[in-house]
C-alpha cells in the first residue's frame, strides 16, 4: 500500500459538503476522504453530524452544497439504490435484513442469479455459500435468517454488502449488540475485506474498538470538521477532548468522588429490597439479591448472561416463577410494572426506542407519562404543571434541545436517554433500575448520566446499574453482581476492584458445561 | 437454552445434521402450519370415511375441488396480499361484480371471450386502484379495500338489481362439461383453471423476483427498501394480482351458478382469508405458501362436506368449525413466531 495518500488515491473524496435542515446546520462545509484498503472511523458525539454524513454518502440525503467524488469521478446520489450501484454498501446498526427468508436469499436478494427468466436457487445457494466461506462463516445458506443470532445476522448483512462488489463498506455501530467474541469475529471479517482493498467506514461509540481496528479517523463536532488523524498518532484522551470540545475532567472527578463517598457511607446499611431465590425458568436461575437504600449495585456479565433478566423480574416486567421478594421488610409480589411502581421501583429498559421513549410525543409528554399513569387518568396533572415539571428536568439533566415541546424522536440518543431517566425520576422512585443507560450515546452524555446516578444514590435512592462497559459498573457501584450463563455467580464488594478482576470473575469456571444443561 | 448457545456460535455442519433438520421443520414458522393443515386434512378425511358410508370415494375428494374452484383462485390472490402483510376485503364483492359484468355483457350479446377479457381487466384495474391508494396515499389496506368492497358491491346494483341468468353456450358448456378421470370420477374445467392458477402462483412466488419481493415485504418493508428492492411497485402489484384472481374467481363462479346476482358471495372474502390462514400463511406476512392456501380451501370444503354427511347438523355448524379452527391456527402461529423471537 502506498504511504503517500493524496486526494487522487482516495476512493471517496468529499469536499465542502453542507447539509442544512430547517433551522439546523447538520453539516457545515465538511471534507472527508476514504482510501482503499483502509478502515476509517468517523468520530463525534451524537449530533455531531456523523449520521448525516453517512446519509449523504449513501444517498439518503442530497447535500445542500459540496462535491463528492467516487474513485475520481464526480457523483451525486439522490437514492440509496444509486449509491449502492456505485459501490457504496451500508450495514446499519439494526440489522436490516429479512428474518423470514433464508440466509442465501438475504445475501442475494435483488440480484439473484436467473436461468431462463426464473430464479436459479441452486446457483443462489452456491454463490451465497462461497461468500460465507470467504468470510469464514460456517452457516447453512438454506437456513432461515431469523434462526440465527443478531451477530450472525450482522455478518450476513456484511456478506450481502460484499457481494454488491462494494468498494466502500459503511458499518454503522455494528458492534453495539455484539459480545466480545462476536466483535472479534466481526473484526476478522473487516480485516479480510480490508486486505481485499475495500474501504471501510467503521462508526462506533467504543473507543477501544476504534483503536483496535481503525487506521485513520475523522472527527466531527457540531456539524463541523475537527480534523483527520492517523489512529496511531492521536492519543485517546486527545481524541475525546476533540470530540466533546472540552476537558474531560468529569470522569476523573467522578472517580474521585466515588472513592470519597465509599469511605463515608457506602450505602446506608438499611436494606430496601431483598429477594430470595428469585428466578424464572428459561430466563434466570434463582438468585438471592438485596440492595440497600442509597446503594448502587452493578450487574456485570456478558450479553445474555442474565443481567437484563434480573432487572426485568425486579421491575415487574417478567413474572418470577420462584422465590420471594421483600421491600422494606414486607413481602411483595412484583407481578407487573404497575405493582413495582407502587413499591417505588422504576425500570428503564435497555431498548430505549422499543420499550422506552414514545418518539411521536413531546419531551414534556414523555417525561410526564409515568407520573400520570401512577396518578390514574381521572386525576390529570395541570398542563402548566407538566410543562414546569418538564422544564425542571430539562434544566436538571441538561436535555438538548431545551424545548419541552420538541418531539423526542428528533432528539439524539443521549438526550432520549435523559428524557427516559427524567420520566422515572418524576415518579420519585426509591429503586431505579437502569439497564444499559449509556448504550449508544455519546461520551459527554455518558458522563452526565453517570454523575446523575451518583447524585441520586447520595440522596438515598437505590440504583441497580447494568452496563456492558465494566469501567462504568466499577466507577459507580458499591457492590457488583457478576452474572454468567443466566446465573449470578458472585456478589462482590467494590473496593479497589479492577476491570481485570471483574473479567476474571465473569470468565472463571466457564468450562463447567454440564451446569449449562441444568438451566436448559 | 442449549438452543441459544448453539445459535450464537456458527454451528458446524455436523451438529446441523439430519437429527435437527426434522425438528427445525416442525418448529419452523415457515413449514409447521402447512404440515399441521395437511395432517388435519388427512385426519378429517380418514375419520369421515370411518364415520360415514360412501365417504371414501374419489368423487367426494374431487368434489371438494369442483365446489371450491372459485375459492381456491380467490385464496391464491389473497395469499399474495397477506404475504406482504396486507389484506384485501374487496374480493367477495369483486366476485359478485365480475359475475354481474359477465351476465350483463352476455345478455347484451358480447362474445364470451370478450366478456371474460373485459371482466378481468376491470377487476385488475380495481385492484390497481386500491394498491395505489395503499402505496401512494399510505392508506391502511384494511380501509382501502373496505372502500373497494363497498364500491364493487354498489356497482353490482348499478348494473342490475335483479338476478341475470346466463344462457351463453360457452358458459353453459363450461358449467356442464365434465372431464372423466376414470371410473365414475370427473372434474370440471374450472378445476383445471384453478389448479393452473395455483401452479402459476407457485412459480411466480418462488421463482420470480416479484415473488421473492412479496415475501420480503412481509418480512420487513423497511429492510426491503434499504436492500434496494422495488417495494412500492410490488405492493401495488399484489393488489392487482388479487384483483385479477377475484376476477377469474368471479368468472368461475358464474360458470358454477350460471347467473349474476348482486347479493352473491357476501362474506366470501372472509372465507378466503380463513383458508389462507388455515393454510399456514401468517397474517402479519412473510411466511406462507400458496399450496397451503389451496389446502386451506380443501379443509374448509371438507368441513362442509362432513356436515352435510352428518345430516342432522345445520349448515351453520360449518361456520362454527371454521371459527374454532381459525382460532387454533392463529394461536399456533403466535406460538411459533414467539419461539423464534
Amino acid at each position: 500500500m502506498t504511504q503517500v495518500l493524496s486526494p487522487v488515491d482516495a476512493v471517496v473524496d468529499i469536499v465542502g459538503v453542507t447539509m442544512e435542515f430547517p433551522g439546523v446546520m447538520a453539516l457545515d462545509c465538511v471534507d472527508f476522504r476514504m482510501y482503499p484498503g483502509e478502515v476509517h472511523s468517523l468520530m463525534g458525539e451524537n449530533g455531531a453530524g456523523k449520521s448525516t454524513l453517512i446519509k449523504v454518502l449513501t444517498g439518503v440525503y442530497s447535500a445542500t452544497a459540496g462535491d463528492m467524488h467516487l474513485a475520481g469521478s464526480k457523483v451525486s446520489f439522490s437514492t440509496p439504490a444509486q449509491a449502492q450501484d456505485a459501490g457504496i454498501s451500508t450495514v446499519y446498526q439494526e440489522v436490516n435484513l429479512l428474518p423470514n427468508l433464508s440466509v442465501a436469499e438475504n445475501i442475494m436478494l435483488g440480484r439473484e442469479p436467473r436461468r431462463f427468466g426464473s430464479l436459479d436457487w441452486r446457483a443462489m445457494r452456491r454463490r451465497a455459500a462461497e461468500l460465507l466461506e470467504g468470510l469464514n462463516l460456517d452457516i447453512d445458506p438454506g437456513s432461515l435468517l431469523g434462526s440465527h443470532s443478531i451477530a450472525i445476522q450482522q455478518l450476513v448483512a456484511i456478506a450481502r454488502a460484499v457481494d454488491v462488489n462494494a468498494t466502500v463498506l459503511i458499518l454503522d455501530e455494528p458492534t453495539s449488540s455484539l459480545d466480545t467474541d462476536e466483535v472479534a469475529e466481526l473484526f476478522r471479517v473487516i480485516r479480510t475485506l480490508k486486505e481485499q482493498g475495500c474501504a471501510i467506514l467503521f462508526v462506533s461509540h467504543f473507543l477501544d474498538q476504534v483503536y483496535e481496528i481503525a487506521d485513520r479517523l475523522t472527527i466531527l463536532r457540531n456539524g463541523r470538521l475537527v480534523g483527520e488523524y492517523r489512529t496511531e498518532e492521536i492519543l485517546k484522551i486527545d481524541l475525546v477532548q476533540k470530540m466533546i470540545g472540552k476537558e474531560m475532567a468529569s470522569f476523573s472527578e467522578l472517580e474521585q468522588r466515588h472513592r470519597e463517598s465509599e469511605e463515608e457511607i457506602a450505602g446506608t446499611g438499611i436494606p430496601f429490597l431483598e429477594a430470595k431465590g428469585l428466578g424464572r425458568r428459561g430466563a434466570i436461575r434463582p438468585v438471592d439479591f438485596s440492595i440497600d437504600e442509597g446503594e448502587v449495585v452493578g450487574l456485570a456479565g456478558l450479553l445474555g448472561s442474565g443481567r437484563t433478566e434480573i432487572a426485568r423480574l425486579l421491575g415487574g416486567i417478567d413474572r418470577a416463577d420462584s422465590g420471594t421478594s421483600e421491600v422494606n421488610g414486607k413481602a411483595v409480589k412484583l407481578t407487573s410494572p404497575r405493582k413495582a411502581l407502587s413499591k417505588r421501583i422504576a425500570f428503564a429498559s435497555e431498548d430505549r426506542r422499543g420499550e422506552g421513549i414514545v418518539g411521536d410525543l413531546s419531551v414534556r409528554d414523555n417525561i410526564a407519562l409515568a407520573l400520570q399513569i401512577e396518578r390514574g387518568w381521572y386525576r390529570p396533572i395541570a398542563p402548566k404543571r407538566v410543562t414546569e415539571l418538564a422544564q425542571h428536568y430539562i434544566d436538571a439533566l441538561n436535555i438538548r434541545p431545551a424545548d419541552p415541546h420538541a418531539l423526542v424522536r428528533n432528539l439524539s440518543g443521549g438526550n432520549q436517554q435523559k428524557v427516559l431517566l427524567a420520566r422515572w425520576l418524576a415518579v420519585a422512585p426509591r429503586l431505579l433500575i437502569l439497564d444499559e443507560p449509556t448504550r449508544g450515546i455519546d461520551i459527554g452524555a455518558k458522563a452526565e448520566i453517570q454523575k446523575l446516578v451518583f447524585n441520586l444514590a447520595e440522596n438515598g435512592m437505590s440504583v441497580l446499574y447494568i452496563s456492558a462497559e465494566l469501567e462504568e459498573v466499577l466507577r459507580l457501584s458499591h457492590r457488583v453482581g457478576v452474572m454468567r450463563d443466566r446465573h449470578m455467580v458472585s456478589m462482590v464488594e467494590n473496593d479497589s476492584l479492577s476491570v481485570e478482576d471483574l473479567l476474571a470473575l465473569i470468565a472463571e469456571g466457564s468450562e463447567d458445561e454440564d451446569e449449562k444443561d441444568v438451566v436448559a | 437454552m442449549s438452543n441459544t448457545v448453539m445459535e450464537r456460535l456458527p454451528a458446524n455442519a455436523a451438529t446441523r445434521g439430519t437429527l435437527s433438520a426434522g425438528r427445525r421443520i416442525i418448529t419452523s414458522p415457515k413449514y409447521a402450519p402447512v404440515l399441521v393443515t395437511l395432517g388435519l386434512f388427512i385426519a378429517m378425511f380418514v375419520s369421515g370415511g370411518v364415520r360415514y358410508d360412501n365417504f371414501w370415494s374419489p368423487q367426494v375428494l374431487l368434489n371438494l375441488f369442483v365446489d371450491n374452484a372459485y375459492l381456491i383462485v380467490l385464496a391464491v390472490g389473497m395469499t399474495f396480499v397477506i404475504l406482504t402483510g396486507g389484506i384485501d376485503l374487496s374480493v367477495g364483492s369483486v366476485i359478485a361484480l365480475s359475475a354481474m359484468i359477465c351476465a350483463k355483457l352476455l345478455e347484451a350479446g358480447v362474445p364470451a371471450a370478450g366478456v371474460i377479457a373485459v371482466t378481468l381487466v376491470a377487476t385488475s384495474l380495481l385492484g390497481l386502484g386500491m394498491g395505489l391508494m395503499i402505496h401512494v396515499f399510505k392508506v391502511q389496506p384494511f380501509i382501502a379495500t373496505l372502500a373497494g368492497m363497498f364500491l364493487a358491491r354498489g356497482l353490482c346494483y348499478v348494473i342490475s338489481e335483479a338476478s341475470i341468468s346466463i344462457n351463453d353456450p360457452f358458459f353453459v358448456s363450461m358449467a356442464s362439461t365434465r372431464i372423466p378421470l376414470g371410473g365414475s370420477a370427473s372434474i370440471t374445467i374450472s378445476v383445471i383453471i384453478a389448479l393452473l392458477v395455483v401452479a402459476i402462483a407457485f412459480y411466480v412466488l418462488h421463482y420470480s423476483r416479484f415473488g421473492r419481493t412479496v415475501y420480503a415485504l412481509g418480512g420487513s418493508e423497511q429492510s426491503g427498501t434499504l436492500m434496494g428492492l422495488p417495494v412500492g411497485r410490488t405492493k401495488v402489484l399484489v393488489y392487482v394480482v388479487s384483483g385479477l384472481c377475484s376476477g377469474i374467481s368471479g368468472v368461475l363462479y358464474s360458470f358454477y351458478t350460471l347467473s349474476g346476482y348482486s347479493l352473491t358471495a357476501v362474506g366470501t372474502e372472509l372465507d378466503a382469508i380463513a383458508a389462507v390462514v388455515i393454510g399456514g400463511t401468517l397474517l402479519t406476512g412473510g411466511y406462507g405458501f400458496v399450496l397451503g392456501s389451496a389446502l386451506g380451501v380443501l379443509v374448509l370444503g371438507l368441513i362442509q362436506t362432513m356436515i352435510s354427511y352428518e345430516g342432522t347438523l345445520s349448515s351453520w355448524w360449518t361456520r362454527i368449525f371454521i371459527g374454532g379452527l381459525l382460532l387454533v391456527f392463529i394461536v399456533l402461529q403466535k406460538v411459533l413466531t414467539r419461539r423464534r423471537n
